[in-house]
């Protein structure tokens, strides 16, 4: 006889996370990730090109516009364009992965519609496709690093990777939720990108936390799901002092949006292929 | 020996909310929200569905269309789950209720395998150990590394219908999916179902061909509005299904649609023949097809296309009102009939399907499968011999034939 496994369907799931469930669906987180990838970097010097240019663009103009004024106010004790280079990258992450995984449900309807397979699945490899284009970005940040002659510490073989994590946390936490929204909600995709662009000047992407004199508003940034993973990422400069405060705060701020997102996320996708 | 698939009580409603569009907006719910709310209709898609499928059991379900057909094999497939009763399944269900899902025309054929193949819920190393069979039944042979946009569409299809025909799921679901390809890849397909069915899986199979369904399926289950009025040997369902066909007078040539689904917009399909409502004409006869339809929202040049089968479900013509330049409408519309008149099918004698849809130049709108009409066979002429059935698809009305003797010159 062979293996029997037994399940049944029932009208409501319960509400539950699934992780047995995704464990044995692994395959298929590579195999959307992968087709997201390679189909981006099909041709791949253009790919390359795409994935640097937009971080290094945006870096020139904050620098050049915003570099003077913040420097004199925060004296941080890195040269400007390295920090908001920095702060692009793994902001890159979250926008990158949060409006992929936001759309990602929409975009792959006729395969919802057709075959089950667990729907976190869809999102969560949408964010991972954004930490690949942050990989080959990496890149120009080493060069910039060597460039402007910035002591690096030893802790970054620890702290980028726990930064990367965080970072898509927080992107999978609100892109699942806006995922499941987008279902239901025809018109929330136009929401997004403004979205998007007002949570980046929210986020100490391009301006430290310090900037801020009011302690209230200090408080908030540092609750900022992505203040974070920016602190602890910047901790990969030797002078670089991270703020643990903010790193604490915002990991558990992450925690709850990721919560949050994730059972809303469980509670509407049974009735996904019925809207779609 | 406990059944592989226990359905008890299943039952399926869906809230019908004639005024709404099929999407909601934030817009609509905000503003909703102050309104009183608005007229809603329950409607039972499946109604206390019992069935107690065994292990190596090919089940057939026929029913006409929106009899619950598809919304079984969804809540079979867990695509969408049910509103009460429950199923156990004991074994892996795959699921293919269309072939080629989440093919990727960017991607090689290749990489299309294993990404379908993960789709459908192969593991990696279960594809590896397919992969050369995979390509040696799709023929595809030396084009497994060409990008899929560059395939015809029946290599495409190929492919499809072989990454799904390796799944070595307990529990196969299929819908249809022997729609593909020619002729000669049918009759492979047909032979591949006969394989694992003999290899002690499970198949259910849903399809219009009655043809495919009883050389396939050794028993039936007929689904007749949301309830299942006969299971068991295959012979006797059929025998039930068509002579209930047949007591409704072939439902007359009209086909009504209730419409549960949001996106119906046709709400009846006429057939005429021979200038009355019939489902049967003669070899020449004229034909004409109906389509009452209305639409929520404003329809700027609806489109109206048929594509006909032959009785294995070979297409045998396509076309939509484009292809011989004619728009209906002028101006936005959101409702009316659309109507095409043949004044000579020019089709041998047989049983048919023709798949009606609807369609503007954007979106596709609705579309309503497998309605079938019968060609009688008759004289077109009043003197020669009858052409023969075999070879022959379609006949010519007006050939001319001459005889030129050759002059010698002396």
């Amino acid at each position: 006889m062979r293996l029997q496994m037994e399940y049944v369907i029932k009208p409501k799931s319960d509400l539950s996370l699934g992780l047995e469930e995704l464990w044995e669906f692994r395959e298929l987180f590579f195999f959307f990730t992968w087709r997201d990838v390679k189909i981006k970097y099909k041709q791949a010097v253009l790919g390359i090109f795409w994935a640097i240019l937009q971080p290094l663009f945006m870096t020139v103009i904050f620098s050049t516009l915003l570099g003077k004024a913040i420097n004199d106010q925060t004296h941080l004790p890195i040269p400007y364009p390295v920090f908001v280079l920095s702060g692009l990258l793994l902001w890159g992450i979250f926008s990158g992965g949060m409006t992929n995984a936001a759309d990602s449900m929409i975009a792959n309807a006729n395969i919802i519609k057709k075959i089950y397979f667990p729907r976190l699945v869809i999102p969560l490899s949408a964010v991972l496709a954004a930490c690949v284009d942050f990989l080959m970005a990496l890149a120009i940040f080493f060069a910039m690093i060597v460039w402007y002659q910035v002591p690096v510490s030893g802790a970054g073989i620890w702290v980028i990777p726990l930064a990367v994590l965080q970072a898509s946390v927080a992107a999978a936490g609100v892109g699942i939720f806006f995922a499941a929204l987008n279902v239901k909600y025809r018109d929330f995709r136009y929401i997004i990108p403004f979205l998007m662009q007002s949570l980046m000047f929210l986020t100490p992407v391009v301006y430290p936390v310090s900037i801020a004199d009011n302690g209230v508003v200090q408080k908030l940034l540092q609750l900022n799901p992505m203040a974070g993973a920016l602190e602890l990422f910047r901790g990969v400069f030797r002078d670089y002092i991270i703020n643990w405060e903010t790193v604490g705060a915002s990991a558990l701020s992450c925690a709850v949006f990721f919560t949050v997102g994730i059972f809303y996320f469980r509670k509407a996708e049974t009735h996904f292929a019925d809207i779609a | 020996m406990k059944p592989v698939l226990e359905v008890k009580h299943l039952s399926k409603r869906y809230i019908l909310n004639r005024q709404q569009q099929s999407y909601l907006t934030i817009r609509d719910s905000l503003s909703g929200f102050f309104k009183r709310s608005q007229k809603k209709e329950d409607f039972w898609a499946l109604d206390d569905i019992c069935l107690d499928i065994f292990e190596g059991d090919i089940v057939g379900i026929v029913g006409k269309n929106g009899a619950g057909k598809s919304t079984l094999l969804k809540i079979l497939s867990r695509i969408t789950p049910p509103t009460l009763g429950t199923i156990v399944a004991r074994g892996r269900i795959a699921s293919m209720l269309e072939v080629g899902t989440g093919f990727h025309p960017e991607l090689t054929g290749r990489d299309n395998i294993y990404l379908n193949g993960s789709i459908l819920g192969m593991r990696r190393k279960e594809v590896n150990r397919n992969f050369d069979a995979i390509v040696e039944f799709a023929g595809i042979g030396r084009f497994v590394d060409t990008l899929l946009k560059h395939y015809s569409s029946g290599m495409q299809s190929r492919l499809a219908f072989a990454v799904a025909a390796f799944l070595e799921n307990e529990i196969l679901i299929v819908d249809e999916v022997l729609a593909v390809g020619d002729a000669e890849f049918q009759k492979k397909c047909m032979a591949k179902m006969g394989d694992i069915s003999h290899s002690g899986r499970t198949i259910l199979f849903v399809s219009h061909n009655i043809t495919a369904i009883e050389t396939l399926c050794k028993k039936g289950a007929l689904l007749e509005k949301g309830k299942l009025t006969a299971f068991g040997a295959i012979g006797s369902v059929i025998s039930k299904y068509t002579s209930n066909e047949a007591a409704c007078g072939g439902s007359n040539g009209r086909y009504t649609f209730e419409g549960f689904e949001k996106e119906s917009v046709v709400s009846e399909i006429e057939f005429i023949c021979d200038g009355r409502h019939s489902e049967t004409l003669a070899m020449g006869g004229e034909f004409e097809v109906r389509v009452h339809f209305k639409s929520v929202v404003e329809l700027k040049n609806p489109m109206l296309g048929l594509i006909i089968y032959d009785e294995f479900h070979a297409p045998v013509l396509f076309f939509n009102n484009n292809h011989y330049g004619v728009s209906f409408t002028k101006g936005p519309t959101k409702g009316g009939v659309l109507k095409v008149r043949c004044p000579s099918m020019l089709l041998m004698a047989g049983n048919y399907s023709a798949d009606i849809y609807l369609s503007t130049p954007f979106v596709d709108l609705d579309i309503k499968k497998g309605l079938l009409f019968r060609i009688e066979p008759k004289h077109f002429l009043e003197h020669g011999e009858m052409l023969p059935q075999r070879h022959n698809t379609f006949f010519m009305k007006d050939l001319e034939w001459a005889y030129e003797p050759e002059h010698y010159s002396a």
